[in-house]
């Protein structure tokens, strides 16, 4: 059973914001789709084996890529060619 | 023949975000033809937001390599169609720019979440469009607007440049009212590219054949069993009767697995989707996010304001999923199902060449219909399991019931979607002749 707080911890956890009054919603439908989830307890059978499956990674040369001026061009705020952020200290 | 082509639609029922005015197009084997895109693939200099507040304003700067694709077979890109928030829904109605209505029934949903490319094409505003199908996204739709939608093979069309939803489960897909239209589109999109590292150099070039006699075709009890509308089931069943009229043997099979697809599919997709949609913050792309504001707080504050309810929902349901103490339970869970399901149609492909059933268990909700998630996510059950297999599935238009468009669904073996078009093919020829 999942709580209103246990909720509010998750929001916090994901960086969701959630409103006071979403709260109870949330934590209903939370529940009912848990309640949901449950059949997966009596799931038997084992996860895929990794055996058979190749890497198809290339190796890491030099690509061309976006310019300084396009990987820009869609940040809200930026500053001396670089993106700003919200302050993290 | 290279030019501009000029759209100036009357999108009555909301089917697009963005137009294009003056379309340019290419030469080409669809030199001239208008496609819509759906607005979660990227489109160098035509505004793309999957549906969301937080990308409005978002320009990509390149193509996504399937529209790079439509570029260079001469197709003139017309538009960005609607669609549920980040693909989150199946009815269209989660997107931040409004539903899209059905054009059978502009009280009813179109499907989704390509309810917008669905509603293009069958509203004849365009004749082909791509969609993307994480759980159904293009099947849904295409049933419930009568149009044909294809979910390709996991690993056949690049996804490079569609903005990630659920990774292991997604694939860009044709839609269009014919199957010899929707075969086309995907003879053009279905070319290798090794900037998808799950992708297999099988490309499609396919002309359908109507030519099915001999053809095995697998019917799945579950997919006519409880919570699927008894006269859908039967259209349906009338449909495979026409497979039948044309020389194909039906065969009862099972897919147990059935019955834990739905939960496995929504604790995989919200777990995707926890970790893709962390990009979206205001920093990179979208509306600004306040710099002013601390770290978390100014993060916290801008996602509130600019996803919708069901975004934040499976966003929280997947940090769930994952979190320490119940990733055992569930997500661990979730793939062990989703191998399980997979190895039940490996063993149904050993006895037949395609499975048929219903697309959606129902014809099309009426809008505002679905209020409740859970009540939502149920409609998905019979188009999750072909994401979980990574497995072909098309859906063509059978029938209606109380006017309303029900499709039949046709789903073959990995790589074998000629197969499931050319049984598509079929069936509309055998109808309409």
């Amino acid at each position: 059973m999942i709580t209103e707080s246990d909720i509010e911890h998750i929001a916090e956890l994901a960086d969701i914001g959630i409103s006071k009054d979403e709260v109870p919603a949330f934590t209903t439908q939370f529940n009912a789709i848990l309640d949901y989830f449950e059949v997966l307890d009596t799931v038997e059978g084992k996860s895929a084996p990794d055996a058979g499956i190749v890497n198809v990674f290339r190796d890491d040369e030099i690509q061309p890529g976006l310019s300084q001026e396009e990987a820009l061009a869609n940040a809200g705020s930026t500053e001396d060619g670089f993106i700003k952020a919200p302050r993290v200290m | 023949m290279a030019g501009t082509l000029e759209f100036s639609p009357d999108d009555r029922y909301n089917a697009f975000i963005t137009t294009c005015r003056q379309a340019p197009f290419a030469d080409g084997p669809l030199a001239g033809t208008a496609v819509a895109v759906k607005d979660n693939i990227s489109t160098a200099g035509i505004q793309t937001t999957c549906g969301s507040r937080i990308l409005e304003g978002y320009i990509p700067p390149y193509d996504a390599y399937v529209v790079e694709l439509l570029r260079s077979s001469g197709a003139a890109i017309v538009g960005k169609t609607n669609m549920d928030e980040f693909g989150m829904g199946s009815t269209t109605e989660t997107s931040a720019f409004g539903p899209t209505r059905n054009p059978v029934d502009p009280g009813r949903v179109p499907g989704g979440s390509s309810g917008g490319s669905a509603a293009a094409v069958a509203a004849g505003l365009v004749p082909m469009a791509l969609g993307t199908d994480t759980g159904g996204s293009i099947r849904c739709p295409a049933a419930f607007c009568g149009i044909v939608g294809l979910k390709p093979t996991y690993g056949r069309v690049s996804r490079y440049g569609l903005i990630a939803y659920a990774n292991s489960l997604e694939q860009i897909g044709p839609m269009a009212r014919t199957v010899e239209d929707v075969s086309r589109l995907m003879s053009v999109i279905a070319k290798y590219d090794p900037r998808d590292s799950t992708m297999l150099d099988r490309p499609y070039d396919h002309r359908p054949s109507a030519e099915i006699k001999g053809l095995q075709v697998g019917v799945p009890e579950e997919y006519f069993g409880e919570g699927v509308d008894p006269r859908v089931a039967e259209t349906v069943k009338n449909a495979i009767g026409v497979l039948e009229d044309l020389g194909a043997t039906t065969v009862p099979v099972s897919i147990p697995g059935m019955r834990y697809a739905l939960a496995a599919y929504y604790v995989i997709c919200t777990s995707e989707a926890s970790s893709n949609l962390a990009r979206f913050d205001g920093v990179r792309y979208g509306p600004a996010v306040d710099t002013r504001k601390s770290w978390h707080e100014a993060y916290q504050d801008l996602r509130l304001e600019l996803f919708g309810p069901e975004v934040r929902r499976r966003i929280m349901l997947g940090t769930f999923a994952l979190s320490a103490g119940y990733a055992g339970r569930y997500y661990a869970k979730a793939q062990v199902a989703r191998r399980n399901i997979q190895q039940d149609f490996e063993r149904a492909f050993r006895e037949v060449d395609i499975i048929a059933g219903p697309t959606m268990p129902t014809v099309a909700f009426r809008l505002g219909e679905k209020t409740d998630p859970l009540s939502m996510y149920l409609s998905d059950i019979l188009t999750v399991p072909a994401n979980l297999a990574g497995i072909p599935s098309i859906s063509v238009p059978c029938g209606r019931v109380d006017g309303l468009p029900v499709g039949l669904q046709l789903m073959g073996r990995q790589f074998e979607d000629e197969r499931v078009v050319d049984a598509a093919y079929a069936y509309e020829q055998g109808v309409r002749a």
